[in-house]
C-alpha cells in the first residue's frame, strides 16, 4: 500500500454521522463513514455506502475521496475501525466541495501511528527536567492546588489565562461557556486575553457600535450581489468553497436568472468584483483569469483604509448615489461623519495610491444605479487586512458609514461582513476584563499563573519575541525551583511553585491541547484536550448557522473536552474550599456538574435569555433555548442559521438575513454611523516605516490555515512549506543575491525573524508577504506593540530589513517555488 | 513470483471459504482479492511502452492512457534531472492528468511546466514529482512509474504513485 494507489471503501452497512470541518469559518458539512477494520464495501454502486460505481472509472466531479479522507482509528478498548470523511454534497453551505484542509480531517484523527500521534493523550508534568505522564487527579491537584494559594493569598487578579473564543476544534459553543464560566463567574480573574490578540476585546467593535453585527446575510447573498468589494481579505485560501461554491458563480454569471427571479425588475448581471489590498492575492488572480473585465483591484499603499472609504463616501454622497431616505429614517450621525471624513478624491488618490480614474470606476460598480434605475445591491465582505489594519476602529467606522450610506445591508444581495477565521461559538458569562493589555502585564511582571488554552501566543502574538523572552525567563523561575523539589510529595510541588510564582517573579504555565505546541517549551503542566469527532461539538459558521459534530470516536488516552477540563478544574477546587469548610469559596465553583458535553451546551447556550440565567453573552441569543442537540442531529450539516425562530414540525427555522425591518442593534434602534477622519500612520508604525526598507504584509496560505497544529506533522504540507514562507520582489530578492528556499532574516527594532525566501513576480519592490502563525519563522517577532483604543494589534503595519542567511539546499530539493498564483 | 494468480486459479485456492464468505459479503471479498495477488504488496499494472526516448521533445506533452484506456496521463521531457525522471537524462516524468481533487481534467502549462486544473485552480509542479503549488486536493498528482530500456529507447509505464481520482484501485 506504500503507493497509496487504492482505499478501502465503507460497505453499505458502515455507521454515517455528520462533521462541520473542524477548521475555517466556512464550515463544510461532510460526512463521516465508520466501520470495523476488517470490512470492505465492494465496488458495485449498491456495495459502498458512498452508492457509487467503482468498477470503472468515475467521472469528474463524481466524487471526492481521496486516501487522505480514509484512516484506521481505535476506540478505547483497542477495537480498530475504518473511517472515511468525505464532503456532504446536500449541504448548501460546501455543496459536495471539499477543501484541502478540510478534505484531510480523517487523517488527522488519531491512530497511534498516524499523522496525529503527537497527540497529548495523558496528563503531562514537567519534573524540573523532563517531561513525565501524570493522571488527571495529580494534574488536578497542582493546577488547582497552586491557583488556590494564589486565590487565597491574593485573589484572582494573577490568574492570567490566554484562551479561545471561537468555534470549531479548539473552541465551540460547549467549550467558550465551560472556559468563560470557569474563568469569569467561578474564578473571576480579569487577567483574560483572547486566542490571537493581546486582551479581551471584539474584533469588529466599531461595527457592533454601530449597530451591526458583523454576520448579517448569508453566502447565499454573494450569488445574487450585483458587485462584491473585497476588503484585505483572499477567500480562495482562506474561505475557498464559500469563495468556489458561492461566489465564482455570480461572477460567471451562472447566478443571473435566480437574480431576475429573486429581483424582478432590476437589471441582472453577472457579479463584478471590487479587490482593496496591496498585495496581487490570488484570489485576485483567479477571478482575473474568470472575467477579467469585470475585477478591479484597487492595489492600496498599505494602512490607507480609512482615507479610502472616505474618500469613495464623499464621492458617492457628491454623486447623490445614496439611499437618503434609509439614511433619514434608520441612521443618526450622517451629518457629523460626513464632515468628520470628508475627503477629495485627488486626495484620497495622493494618500492611497490608487489612480482616480479607479476609484471612480470602482464607485460605479458598486454605487451607481443600475440600468433600471434600482440600487445596486453590493456586499462588502472584509477580513484582516481591516480587522489587523490601522486603526481597526477607524476602518470600520469608516466602511460602515459608506455601507449605511448606501444602504447595503438588510437587503437580499447586500450585506457588510467579516469575511471570518475560525468558525464561531461563543457563549459566555460577561467578562471582566476591560480590555487590559494582558501581553504588556506579563511582560512588566505581573500576572502569576499562566494557562494557555488551546491558543498559542509564541506563535500569534505582537511583539512576539518580547513575550516570549519573559515568558520563558518567568516560566524557568519556576522550573529551576521544582527541579530542586527532589522527591517532593503533590503538596511540596504545590508549595515550590507558589513560593517561585508569589515570592521569586515566577509565573506558572499551563498548556491545555492537542499537541505539545511551542508553549511546552516554558509549561509545566500540559493537559490533553479532545477535538470534534472525538467530543460532540456544536458551532456556527459565518452566515451564523448552527450544526453539532457528532462524536463517532474516542479521544486519545484521557483526553477530554475542554467543558470537561474547565468543569474538573472548578469541581476540584470547589472540594478543596469545602474540606477547609469554606462555603462561600466553594459555592462559586458550583454549576458544574456535567458528564457530557451536552451538559455544557445546556447549562450555557440553552440557558441564554432563560428566567433566572443570569446574563450570558451569547451568538444564540434569546432563542438559543430552541435548539437541543435532538434537534441538531436532524438538522444535519446544513443546521440552521440563528437566530433561531422557532422550531416548526420538529425542524429549526432560522434566519437568512439580519437587518431586513432596518431595525439595528442600538438601543434606539437606529443604525449610527460614526466619525473616521484620516489619521495617518500610528507614530511606533511610522517609525519602523521609516527606518526599515520593506513592508512585511502577512498572512495565511491555503494550505495552513486554521490547521496549522496538525500541519507540523503532515508531510503533504510540510514538505511543501518546510518553513514559513516569505514572498519577495523578484528584483529586490536579486540585488539581495537571494534564491527561491535561501532563508533570510527578517528583522527591525522588536524582534527578529527568519523565513524561506519565495521569491514571486506579482510582488511589488519594498513589498514582502510572510505567512503569519509559522511555528519556524514568527511573523509576531517583528509586528510593534501598539493597538488601537480597544487594544486590537495591528499586525499588518510591519516594516523591517531583510538579510540573506542561506542555506537553503534542502528545501529547493522538496518544495516548490513556482507561482502559488494562478493566472493565464 | 511473476506468476498471475488467475482469478480461476484464485477460486480454486480458495474454494469453500469464497463460497461460504459470499453469502454475507455479497461476493465483495472475491471481487477485491481477483486484483490483487497473494505474496505481493503492489497492484497487478500491466507494463505499457508509452514513448520512445529518442522521440521526445523537451517541454513538448505527450498523452497516453494507463494503467487502462480510462486513465488519461501525459509525459513529459523536462530537459533536466528530475525526481521520478527515466531516461539517458533521468528527466522524463509522467503524470495522471485527472486533478485528485475531484477528476477535472489538468491541463499542461508549457510555460511554468505545471500541471493546472481549471475548476478549482489547483496547480502541480511537473518538475516536483507532481507536488501541489497551491490548490484545493488533498494528494500530489498521481506520478506515473517509468522504466526506461536502454537498449531499446523505450518507456514503459509500470506502476502508479497515488491514487487515480474516480477509483477505489488504479487497477480497476
Amino acid at each position: 500500500m506504500s503507493r497509496k494507489d487504492r482505499v478501502a471503501l465503507p460497505p453499505v452497512t458502515a455507521k454515517r454521522s455528520n462533521m462541520t470541518c473542524h477548521f475555517c469559518i466556512v464550515g463544510c458539512g461532510y460526512h463521516v463513514y465508520k466501520w470495523p477494520e476488517n470490512d470492505e464495501g465492494g465496488r458495485a454502486p449498491n456495495q459502498n455506502a458512498l452508492g457509487l460505481d467503482f468498477r470503472k472509472q468515475l467521472p469528474p466531479l463524481a466524487t471526492t475521496m481521496t486516501p487522505a479522507m480514509t484512516n484506521v482509528v481505535a476506540d478505547a478498548g483497542g477495537k480498530r475501525f475504518n473511517i472515511m470523511v468525505v464532503p456532504d454534497k446536500a449541504c448548501v453551505v460546501n455543496q459536495g466541495l471539499s477543501s484541502t484542509r478540510g478534505g484531510k480531517m480523517a487523517s488527522y484523527m488519531y491512530a497511534p501511528e498516524g499523522l496525529g500521534k503527537e497527540r497529548l493523550a495523558y496528563p503531562r508534568l514537567y519534573t524540573g527536567d523532563q517531561w513525565v505522564d501524570t493522571t488527571w487527579d495529580k494534574a488536578l491537584a497542582i493546577y488547582c492546588g497552586v491557583t488556590k494559594r494564589i486565590l487565597d493569598k491574593e485573589g484572582p487578579n494573577g490568574l492570567a489565562f490566554n484562551c479561545f473564543d471561537h468555534g470549531g476544534a479548539g473552541g465551540g459553543f460547549e467549550n467558550t461557556w465551560g472556559t468563560g464560566k470557569l474563568m469569569f463567574s467561578a474564578l473571576k480573574t480579569p487577567l483574560v486575553r483572547i486566542h490571537n490578540r493581546p486582551a479581551y476585546n471584539s474584533e469588529c467593535h466599531a461595527t457592533r457600535d454601530m449597530g451591526i453585527g458583523e454576520l448579517n446575510n448569508s453566502y447565499e447573498d454573494a450569488e445574487v450581489a450585483d458587485c462584491i468589494v473585497s476588503i484585505g481579505a483572499n477567500q480562495y485560501e482562506t474561505q475557498t468553497n464559500y469563495f468556489l461554491a458561492h461566489w465564482l458563480p455570480n461572477l460567471q454569471g451562472g447566478t443571473v436568472e435566480k437574480k431576475r427571479k429573486w429581483f424582478a425588475g432590476e437589471t441582472a448581471e453577472p457579479a463584478r468584483i471590487v479587490f482593496v489590498d496591496p498585495r496581487r492575492t490570488p484570489t485576485v488572480t483567479i477571478c482575473e483569469t474568470v472575467a477579467k473585465d469585470r475585477v478591479l483591484h484597487l492595489e492600496i499603499e498599505p494602512g490607507t483604509d480609512i482615507a479610502l472609504f472616505n474618500g469613495l463616501l464623499t464621492h458617492v454622497v457628491e454623486q447623490g448615489w445614496i439611499d437618503r431616505a434609509f439614511i433619514a429614517q434608520y441612521t443618526t450621525g450622517y451629518d457629523a461623519a460626513l464632515a468628520a471624513n470628508r475627503m477629495s478624491l485627488e486626495e484620497t488618490s495622493r494618500i492611497t495610491g490608487v489612480p482616480v480614474a479607479q476609484l471612480r470606476q470602482a464607485a460605479e460598480w458598486a454605487y451607481k444605479p443600475k440600468a433600471s434605475g434600482h440600487m445596486k445591491r453590493t456586499m462588502h465582505g472584509y477580513e484582516k487586512g481591516i480587522i489587523w489594519g490601522n486603526d481597526n476602529y477607524l476602518i470600520q467606522s469608516a466602511l460602515v458609514d459608506l455601507v449605511l450610506a448606501t444602504h447595503n445591508v438588510g437587503r437580499r444581495g447586500t450585506g457588510v461582513v467579516r469575511m471570518g477565521g475560525h468558525q464561531e461559538g461563543y457563549t459566555r458569562p460577561p467578562d471582566l476584563s476591560n480590555k487590559i493589555y494582558v501581553d504588556k502585564e506579563i511582560i512588566q511582571g505581573r500576572g502569576r499563573t499562566l494557562t494557555m488554552w488551546a491558543c498559542n501566543s509564541f506563535q500569534t502574538t505582537l511583539n512576539a519575541e518580547q513575550y516570549r523572552e519573559v515568558v520563558l525567563r518567568r516560566a524557568n523561575i519556576v522550573k529551576e525551583a521544582m527541579a530542586k523539589a527532589r522527591g517532593a510529595t503533590i503538596d511540596q510541588i504545590v508549595d515550590t511553585i507558589a513560593d517561585a510564582v508569589l515570592n521569586k517573579g515566577g509565573l506558572f504555565v499551563t498548556l491545555v491541547d492537542l499537541y505539545p505546541t511551542m508553549v511546552m517549551d516554558a509549561a509545566h503542566l500540559a493537559l490533553p484536550a479532545a477535538h470534534p469527532g472525538e467530543i460532540n461539538l456544536t458551532s456556527m459558521n459565518g452566515e451564523r448557522r448552527l450544526r453539532l459534530s457528532e462524536k463517532f470516536m474516542d479521544p486519545p488516552g484521557v483526553a477530554k473536552a475542554d467543558s470537561l477540563i474547565a468543569a474538573e478544574i472548578a469541581n476540584t477546587l470547589k472540594a478543596m474550599y469545602a474540606k477547609e469548610g469554606k462555603a462561600d469559596m466553594a459555592k462559586r465553583f458550583e454549576g458544574f456538574d456535567w458528564r457530557t458535553e451536552e451538559d455544557a451546551f445546556n447549562d450555557g447556550f440553552r440557558r441564554a435569555g432563560q428566567p433566572g440565567a443570569g446574563q450570558i453573552d451569547s451568538q444564540g441569543g434569546d432563542t438559543g433555548n430552541l435548539a437541543t442537540y435532538e434537534l441538531l442531529r436532524k438538522a444535519g450539516n446544513n443546521g440552521v442559521q440563528m437566530p433561531i425562530k422557532e422550531v416548526k414540525g420538529g425542524k429549526l427555522i432560522g434566519t437568512e438575513m439580519l437587518y431586513t425591518d432596518n431595525k439595528f442593534d442600538t438601543k434606539d434602534g437606529k443604525a449610527k454611523f460614526l466619525p473616521s477622519t484620516w489619521p495617518g500612520l500610528p507614530k511606533p508604525v511610522a517609525d519602523q516605516k521609516a527606518k526599515y526598507k520593506f513592508y512585511i504584509n502577512n498572512g495565511r496560505v491555503n494550505e495552513v490555515w486554521q490547521t496549522g497544529y496538525h500541519n507540523k506533522y503532515d508531510p503533504h504540507v510540510k514538505e511543501r512549506y518546510p518553513m514559513t514562507i516569505i514572498e519577495l520582489n523578484l528584483d529586490d530578492a536579486r540585488a539581495m543575491g537571494v534564491e527561491p528556499g535561501d532563508i533570510v532574516e527578517v528583522y527591525n527594532d522588536y524582534g527578529s525573524s527568519y523565513a524561506m525566501a519565495y521569491p514571486d513576480a506579482s510582488v511589488k519592490r519594498g513589498h514582502t508577504f510572510m505567512q503569519f502563525g509559522g511555528y519556524n519563522g514568527i511573523v509576531g517577532d517583528t509586528v510593534t506593540d501598539w493597538t488601537d483604543r480597544n487594544v486590537i494589534p495591528y499586525y499588518k503595519g510591519t516594516w523591517a530589513d531583510i538579510r540573506r542567511m542561506g542555506g537553503g539546499e534542502h528545501y529547493r530539493k522538496i518544495a516548490s517555488f513556482k507561482s502559488r498564483r494562478y493566472q493565464t | 513470483m511473476n506468476a498471475k494468480l488467475s482469478r480461476r486459479q484464485f477460486l480454486k485456492f480458495t474454494g469453500g471459504v469464497a463460497t461460504a464468505t459470499g453469502a454475507t459479503l455479497g461476493g465483495v471479498g472475491m471481487a477485491e482479492a481477483a486484483t490483487g495477488e497473494v505474496g505481493r504488496a503492489t497492484l497487478p499494472y500491466k507494463p505499457k511502452v508509452v514513448a520512445k526516448a529518442a522521440q521526445l521533445r523537451e517541454n513538448s506533452p505527450v498523452s497516453f492512457t494507463f494503467p487502462d484506456e480510462a486513465s488519461p496521463c501525459t509525459l513529459v521531457k523536462m530537459g533536466r534531472l528530475v525526481p521520478g525522471g527515466v531516461g539517458p537524462d533521468r528527466d522524463i516524468v509522467a503524470f495522471s492528468t485527472l486533478c485528485t481533487h475531484m477528476g477535472c481534467p489538468v491541463s499542461y502549462d508549457t510555460g511554468t511546466r505545471t500541471f493546472r486544473c481549471g475548476c478549482h485552480y489547483s496547480v502541480f509542479d511537473a518538475e516536483l514529482a507532481g507536488q501541489m503549488v497551491c490548490g484545493q486536493a488533498t494528494e500530489n498528482l498521481p506520478q506515473v512509474t517509468l522504466r526506461y530500456n536502454e537498449q531499446s529507447g523505450a518507456v514503459t509505464a509500470v506502476a502508479v504513485d497515488g491514487l487515480i481520482y474516480g477509483r477505489q484501485s488504479n487497477v480497476l
